[in-house]
């Protein structure tokens, strides 16, 4: 065994708004520059919908990610090799029609407008060209399910639905909307690493971070290409490609990653995963459907003591597997089994996780042209979900609907569960009989509801300490290294070496 | 898989501190946002370099009980963008004034040598004023020095005062609890001139008047953390995830504890995605399903299963026992007035028995006189304003009968009216009778016209439905179809999982509701018609129940202190108060386009509700229901001098010469004549607020009546044949603003069209406080930088007004000033019990007697070479106690305490003050005078309500009580507000707070005519106006509405309801205008349109529409999608002028304006009265509101577009 360890995330999607408060904490600590205006390294989707940039799960046309080589994986698009042909002609690079063109207003108009006959505005200009502009595409153009007929209808994962189940999805009374969350995957078997023709893109031993070396990045973009889910960004003022670090400066000082910190909706959890690197080519080239199954196999539990016996000698040090003991992504992902990987079937096995997110009952307008319950009772139509099945399996299951199904049914359980408890109108028979059918038992259900509902942030935010001092140590005795960091020139982002 | 190779090399890795050197930070401090949002989030705010760089949310809150989930983070999207304005290209820099203002001031004044003079000849020569007056928000800003601008607003206070009287200066702020200190400023100066303050809560939309209705609360509504204690929540009218984005946390946690939940509104919102069920119930409809849900309710819960938990909640907590008088009106019987005690010999000399009233005890069947009622708590004998089950004047111990369905005499046939049909049926109800001097009287209970109202027959004769299938009669889930949309099984279901909830919880519902429902025209009812069925469950001073409103609702928890300060009483010095809704239809012309409400408001006919709203407003001013300034066509000041000269002493003569004047038509009512040049609104101050655009109701009449500027207003007036008290001019004037003063950061549309804009600091760069209802804890802004450039903190800036005002003041008015207030009759005093019956001293129907039968008079020195040495010094009335709600209590050992620490004192004519000069001194100064923060006092407050109410509350009193923070203890953690009676819930150890837990838990009454929580309304203009009993008002219908008569479809437009629900992306308009709101967003506020609708006008996501009707136009992108139903368009509150906006091909290609461009106010008259228990003004708690969600516009495409 080779045991690592990988910091991961939940996102409980029944729990998030939508409000972007993540994608601006982001924005404000990192990519608020020139160069960097159109990086949302967090930015947060409505689905259905195309996203950011626009049908970027869309492999035929981007190839991202890896497929399956026979037993083993090639880069879908570009690689070392055929990115060396391709170096100056990087075809299925998203294009800023893909993204957007980035605008600012001529707000001085406000001030200095010399009086005339009607009232001064602030226009949209273009910060590419400083010409006026009409936007007409944003990162997130599509929020709250804007412009449907253009958006909505053309997202990817709708493949599966027959076209009626397609049209149902967008009647009123039917509609459905939810929520999606994403940064970096800092993915287990990372395409973009695989990708850079320089090397400048590596995992941390330490964390599992993966980072562009600024240094080294030659701008080949390759990585732009390879990662299937777009986060990665070319910085066209530095010349340098950039993503997601997880704010490892914010995690090396204990402190949650600036989305994480400012999750209001309080949908993310972020822990240790202890797994078994040696097993990583198996996984990720097996078939579609072992995927999910594949991918949660490789976790290991940190609470075996071959395990933790493994990891020891594997240099793994004590802290890290406390941590993952106390870990809430263990909890979510294996524990309980109610949050998947988003897109497994690109086969980077992404670090990021997702509990599934119930919705509305369904309901229909019945010829009396009024609005009509499905169901005796509220809860009663557990079976007949909003949100088809195939959606969410599309989204978070390479396809398997049952996977999906039991979560969501786990879920109801949770609360079914303690609604008897707190209100007791919901008979413990029926109770006993769901959470037998979902594989909970009461311990468990108690354990989900607490995590979900009560957890304060040293819950939520498991993580091992840095020990920077070790660092450090490596380049220069600690006790020097205290007086003068921080002394030196500051280095600007330019482009150049 | 050798491309994941661990990267180890320390070396390599050294550039890693590339994104290191970006996160280190120099500093941190913590402040909040002062927007008017409610969510009074703490944030640490990120300094490097000198420059603040980010915002990451607080985590520090002290935790509530065990079982509850944390508040942290706090914060959205709207505030960790805030930083971007510090430094951005809207920032307001330097003080600016208009090009064509400066020249012609600078000009006089190089004429005149002295600004007063100057700022005359402007002012008296029409052409001058006209001038600079058109060229409003037309560009043409100049820099000006602080002092010269200072000079000029100084010259205008003292011109205008000198003038016309300190009552045409106004100014506007809203919602104090956001930053309570910057507003105090400016609150604190106007009151100290003798200006006027404009009330927001009512004029947003935002007061809910069935609060007082039912509580004579303005609003108390239950922390976030309590809807985790909820177990089923009915979510209408708010969007949570939009608008309550720090706490939807605590409903997504609650659903995740068993609690079931339904969302109502009819587009799938943010809110919709997270219910269990979502009810897509058609726009403004919400009142009929909640009747019929009450009718469920009543039928299954109450009468048939008689679930004892509801009917003991509903005798003990409510008005249902009380007694009716039935009046014979021809052959019919209606219901009247509540039965008053002093009718029966028994208390015919009972105390205030006009204000006792009467239940019957279930035992004896004899009548008893229930304590806790208004009469109660004004008498001269304390002690008995509780709601034992006591006989407040016996002291017999009773229980009361709920309904005479079993003890009664007859049933007679009463005539309810049902509104949707505008028709009378008539339904059998129990009636007992009693004999009284007047003779035979027929009464029945509250509790059995309810049942008659709502339709439950049980057994009784008369027009009652058959089933819930009945849809022919009005209330049955059957009946609501037509109007809601949802059927009657969706209702009949909902009701039953509701009471079966509240039956097994003991009253764990609870609705979350807001804008989407309040701002509709018969809002009021609405409201009442869900709070129905929360009170009838007993849901209602309950953890985890509860009526729920929040919209605009934010609660300034230490109103104690903070009341006496931000209103000059320290001096004691009466305050003007203005409601700003009549205000505004008043003066800003409004009125003239309005036809007669009665034409759109479902009333019924008789001689009161027929009259145009602003006849009945002048009624309600001169009878001291609601107040009107500037009061008089002529100058306060002079008045008194003449009523001096006439032989007048004291204020009894002086109130007596007034009402001969006025009564002989010497003297006006400037009400009465609003186009008159001397009644004008001259100067007008506009702080912590967008008071011309976002919060502008009619804004195209106000740039048209106040600025005289352009507008793209097009409205026929057509008030004339309707109204008979206000004059008629035939032209109104445009124009009637002399000066606008804006205090703000940004360069927002109300700083755009502002005579002079001042530079104001910013949330980051000044100290104040923050509170709001939304949690229980009180935490500070405070200065992370200091202000950048020129601008200052708005308690600097007022105090800088106050400065050169009084320096003015030596040269041009240095005599004291002796100034007459008109006061209108206030709620928590004995003006409650005053009038009876709606007379009319003006027309001769009753004796004038100020404060009784019309509005009290006050007069007031007024010393304005003292002016700014008030100011800055804390009066000394403060020694005669603070308090708020009913609820006061000595403070004087801490006004020595304050005036003991000499470094902060100032002397005033020889005698030591404490210092309030600094913004600190003055939070200080509020902290240790507040119940809510000082311990002892807290303790002081509960010992007078005691007293007043003979009930024991000793262990509410908090445990340590040495406890006094000050603003730098804020600084290191927000505190949990101490338990105080001036509110109404419970926060001992960790509890979440929920209103009315203190009424429910130790019978102290509701600040009620009966003490209890009001199903009947028993007013006389709301019987007149058919609102006694909850009932159901269809909205009113466009046609009539009258904001459609000149504007045609010339057949590319469609008729459409434009509601205008707070937004994803602002503020109201903050940070609407910022980069990364802007580009998270669709680079402006769209207008969302159904696929239906949008493919009916050939127009495409993104395509350029008009959105229009007679009041004005906006012009925007189309957002076409499938979640908003046909029939509506979204346009999100609020968007501003200042950005993205194209002219107005509709409008003869002029600038197109905001969402407030399409509306124009219409008041709900029977808001007006007062003088009567709970129905009695006080600021922001009672007067009609500025309803806007009844408007409609056309929809059409824009083919050609020009910036």
């Amino acid at each position: 065994m080779d045991i690592r360890s990988q910091i991961s995330m939940v996102f409980h999607l029944d729990k998030c708004i939508g409000c972007h408060t993540c994608s601006i904490a982001c924005k404000n600590t990192w990519t608020d520059r020139k160069g960097a205006e159109y990086m949302w390294w967090n930015n947060v989707e409505t689905k259905p919908g195309t996203g950011y940039p626009g049908k970027w799960e869309d492999q035929e046309a981007y190839k991202g990610g890896w497929e399956k080589n026979g037993d083993s994986l090639k880069l879908k698009g570009v690689g070392k090799v055929k990115g060396l042909k391709k170096m100056f002609h990087n075809t299925h690079m998203p294009t800023m029609d893909n993204y957007y063109e980035p605008w600012t207003y001529q707000y001085e108009k406000l001030f200095d407008s010399p009086e005339g006959d009607d009232q001064p505005t602030a226009e949209p200009v273009s910060l590419v060209t400083g010409e006026k502009m009409t936007p007409k595409a944003g990162p997130n153009w599509d929020d709250d399910l804007g412009g449907s007929p253009e958006y909505a209808r053309n997202d990817v994962n709708l493949k599966d639905l027959s076209p009626a189940e397609r049209e149902t999805m967008f009647q009123l009374e039917r509609m459905v909307m939810f929520y999606l969350p994403r940064i970096c995957n800092h993915c287990l078997n990372p395409a973009c690493v695989a990708a850079c023709p320089s090397g400048a893109i590596y995992k941390r031993g330490e964390d599992g971070i993966v980072l562009v070396n600024q240094e080294r990045c030659r701008a080949w973009r390759m990585c732009v290409t390879a990662c299937p889910y777009k986060k990665v960004y070319f910085n066209w003022h530095t010349g340098k490609s950039e993503k997601c670090i997880l704010c490892y400066p914010r995690l090396e000082t204990g402190q949650a990653p600036a989305c994480m910190h400012s999750c209001v909706g309080r949908i993310r959890y972020l822990g240790v995963m202890l797994y078994d690197a040696d097993r990583l080519k198996e996984v990720a080239s097996c078939d579609e459907k072992d995927l999910v199954k594949k991918q949660l196999d490789l976790y290991l539990d940190p609470n075996d003591p071959e395990v933790i016996a493994a990891a020891k000698t594997c240099g793994i040090p004590d802290s890290t597997i406390e941590a993952a003991q106390k870990s809430p992504v263990w909890k979510y992902v294996k524990e309980w089994g109610v949050a998947l990987p988003l897109h497994p079937e690109f086969r980077t096995l992404p670090s990021l996780f997702y509990v599934m997110p119930l919705l509305p009952a369904m309901a229909q307008i019945n010829d009396d042209n009024n609005y009509h319950n499905v169901g005796s009772a509220l809860w009663d139509d557990m079976d007949n979900p909003r949100l088809p099945l195939k959606y969410l399996a599309s989204l978070f299951s390479a396809g398997d609907t049952t996977i999906i199904g039991n979560i969501l049914k786990k879920l109801m359980s949770v609360r079914q569960y303690r609604r008897a408890v707190t209100v007791g109108d919901i008979s413990w028979d029926d109770v006993d009989k769901i959470m037998l059918e979902s594989g909970l038992t009461p311990d468990v259900a108690e354990d989900i509801y607490r995590l979900t509902s009560l957890a304060r942030l040293e819950e939520r935010f498991v993580i091992p300490p840095a020990h920077r001092e070790e660092a450090i140590e490596m380049m220069e005795e600690t006790h020097i290294h205290k007086g003068s960091t921080g002394f030196g020139f500051m280095k600007k982002p330019k482009r150049g070496l | 898989m050798s491309w994941i190779k661990d990267m180890i090399s320390p070396k390599a890795r050294k550039w890693e501190e590339f994104y290191r050197n970006r996160w280190q930070h120099d500093k941190v401090v913590r402040s909040t946002h002062g927007v008017n949002c409610t969510g009074g989030c703490s944030w640490n705010i990120h300094v490097k370099d000198g420059i603040v760089v980010w915002e990451s949310q607080a985590l520090d809150y002290p935790l509530l009980e065990n079982s509850l989930p944390h508040y942290e983070p706090r914060g959205c999207q709207r505030g960790i963008s805030f930083s971007w304005y510090l430094y951005s290209p809207v920032r307001v820099k330097y003080p600016m004034i208009r090009g064509a203002l400066i020249d012609i001031f600078r000009e006089e004044k190089e004429k005149t040598g002295d600004a007063l003079l100057a700022w005359q000849n402007i002012q008296q020569d029409p052409q001058k004023r006209k001038r600079y007056q058109k060229a409003r928000g037309k560009g043409g800003f100049r820099r000006i020095s602080w002092d010269e601008a200072l000079e000029i607003i100084g010259a205008a206070n003292i011109y205008t005062a000198k003038k016309y009287g300190p009552d045409r200066v106004v100014g506007f702020s809203p919602i104090p609890a956001m930053s309570m200190m910057s507003f105090a400023a400016g609150s604190r100066f106007l009151q100290l001139f003798g200006g006027v303050n404009l009330s927001f809560y009512d004029w947003y939309c935002d007061l809910p008047n069935s609060f007082p209705e039912t509580w004579g609360e303005q609003t108390d509504v239950c922390e976030s953390a309590d809807w985790y204690n909820s177990k089923f929540i009915a979510v209408m009218g708010a969007n949570l995830g939009m608008t309550r984005t720090p706490d939807v946390h605590f409903f997504s946690e609650s659903r995740h504890n068993g609690t079931k939940t339904v969302v109502f509104s009819p587009d799938f919102n943010m809110v919709a995605k997270y219910a269990d069920q979502w009810v897509p119930v058609h726009a403004g409809q919400d009142g009929s399903f909640w009747m019929a849900v009450t009718h469920v309710i009543l039928k299954e819960a109450h009468f048939e299963q008689k679930v004892p938990y509801f009917i003991e909640y509903t005798k003990k907590y409510t008005d249902a026992p009380f007694l009716v008088e039935l009046n014979r009106e021809g052959e019919n019987y209606v219901p009247g007035k509540l039965l008053r005690a002093n009718i029966l010999e028994k208390y015919e000399t009972a105390e205030n028995g006009d204000w006792k009233f009467l239940n019957i005890d279930e035992k004896s069947g004899e009548f008893v006189c229930p304590s806790g009622s208004s009469g109660h708590r004004w008498q001269e004998k304390k002690g008995k304003w509780n709601i034992r089950f006591r006989d407040g004047e016996t002291g017999d111990e009773y229980n009361p009968l709920l309904s005479l369905i079993e003890q009664n005499d007859e049933i007679l046939q009463v005539d309810i009216t049902r509104f949707d049909k505008n028709e009378k049926i008539k339904r059998g109800v129990p009636v007992r009778y009693v004999t009284t001097a007047a003779g035979k009287v027929a009464f029945t209970t509250v509790y059995d016209l309810m049942m008659a109202q709502y339709g439950v027959s049980r057994g009784l004769e008369g027009d009652y439905p058959a089933d819930y299938e009945d849809s022919g009669s009005v209330y049955t889930p059957a009946w609501q179809e037509i109007y809601s949309g949802i059927s009657a099984g969706t209702v009949i279901r909902f009701a039953r999982e509701w009471y079966r909830t509240a039956q097994a919880t003991n009253g764990k519902c609870m609705v979350i509701i807001g804008a989407g429902i309040n701002h509709w025209y018969h809002s009021n009812l609405i409201y009442r018609s869900a709070t129905m069925s929360l009170i009838l469950t007993g849901c209602i001073g309950v953890n985890g129940g509860g009526m729920n409103h929040y919209v605009g609702q934010e609660k300034l928890a230490p109103v104690d202190s903070w009341g006496t300060i931000m209103s000059g009483k320290d001096w004691k010095i009466p305050a003007r108060f203005q409601q700003a809704p009549i205000w505004h239809y008043i003066h800003s012309d409004q009125w003239r386009y309005d036809g007669n409400q009665a034409d759109y408001n479902a009333v019924p006919k008789n001689e009161f509700s027929s009259q145009h709203s602003a006849d009945l407003i002048a009624k309600s001013v001169r009878n001291g229901w609601m107040p009107f300034f500037p009061q008089y066509n002529k100058n306060p000041f002079d008045i008194v001098k003449e009523a001096k000269k006439a032989g007048a002493s004291g204020s009894k003569e002086i109130q007596q010469y007034i009402i001969e004047k006025l009564k002989s038509g010497d003297l006006k009512y400037s009400v009465n004549h609003p186009d008159e040049e001397v009644n004008f609104p001259r100067v007008w101050y506009i702080w912590r607020g967008n008071a011309l655009m976002s919060s502008a109701k009619g804004h195209e009449y106000f740039l048209k009546h106040y600025l005289g500027t352009h507008h793209n207003e097009i409205a026929d007036e057509v008030a004339k044949e309707f109204v008979k008290e206000i004059e008629w001019k035939e032209d109104a004037p445009e124009g009637k603003m002399d000066l606008v003063v804006d205090l703000n950061f940004r360069m927002d549309t109300s700083a755009l069209y502002s005579d002079i804009v001042l530079p104001a600091a910013s949330w980051y760069e000044k100290a104040d406080l923050n509170s709001t209802d939304m949690h229980s804890f009180i935490h500070p802004l405070s200065a992370a930088i200091p202000p950048v450039w020129e601008s200052k903190p708005d308690w600097v800036i007022f105090r800088e007004i106050a400065r050169v005002t009084s320096e003015l003041a030596k040269v041009h008015l240095p005599e004291p000033q002796l100034d007459v207030v008109n006061l209108p009759i206030a709620h928590d005093s004995k003006g409650e019990i005053s009038q009876r019956e709606i007379k009319d001293w003006f027309a001769g129907e009753c004796e004038p007697e100020p404060g009784k039968t019309m509005h009290n008079m006050v007069t007031v020195e007024r010393d304005y070479t003292k002016l700014y040495d008030r100011f800055i010094s804390l009066g000394d009335n403060v020694k005669n106690g603070v308090g708020a709600h009913g609820t006061s209590f000595q403070c004087d050992d801490f006004y020595e305490g304050l005036l003991s620490d000499k470094k902060h004192t100032h002397t005033v004519d020889g005698k030591s003050y404490p210092s309030i000069k600094e913004d600190v001194e003055a939070i200080d100064a509020l902290l240790q005078l507040s119940s809510l923060t000082n311990g002892k006092l807290s303790e002081r407050a509960f010992v007078s309500a005691e007293q007043n109410t003979g009930v024991d509350l000793s262990n509410l009193r908090p445990k340590n009580n040495e406890s006094s923070v000050r603003y730098k203890d804020l600084l290191s953690q927000p505190r949990r507000l101490l338990n105080s009676p001036i509110w109404s819930g419970l926060m001992d150890n960790g509890r979440a707070y929920s209103a009315f837990t203190l009424n429910v838990e130790y019978l102290v009454p509701w600040r009620t005519l009966t003490g209890r929580q009001h199903f009947y309304l028993d007013h006389e203009g709301y019987i007149h106006f058919g609102e006694n009993l909850p009932t159901y008002k269809p909205s009113p219908r466009p046609e009539l509405y009258g904001d459609l008569r000149k504007s045609v479809n010339e057949g590319r437009a469609k008729l459409l309801n434009v509601l205008t629900p707070h937004g994803k992306w602002h503020i109201h308009s903050t940070y609407g205008d910022t980069l990364r709101m802007l580009t998270l967003s669709r680079g402006m506020e769209p207008c969302w349109l159904s696929e239906k609708d949008a493919k009916e006008l050939g127009i495409k996501d993104n395509d350029w529409v008009e959105v229009l009707n007679d009041n004005g136009v906006y012009c925007t992108r189309a957002c076409v999608s499938s979640r908003i139903p046909s029939g509506i368009c979204i346009v999100y509150h609020s968007p501003e002028r200042t950005y993205s906006v194209p002219k107005s091909p509709s409008r003869g290609n002029r600038r197109a304006g905001g969402h407030n461009s399409l509306t124009r106010v219409h008041l709900k008259p029977n808001l007006l009265v007062g003088g009567y228990g709970q129905f009695t003004f006080h600021m922001n708690y009672w007067g009609p509101v500025g309803v806007n969600r009844d408007t409609f516009v056309f929809v059409q495409k824009m083919n050609q577009v020009n910036f």
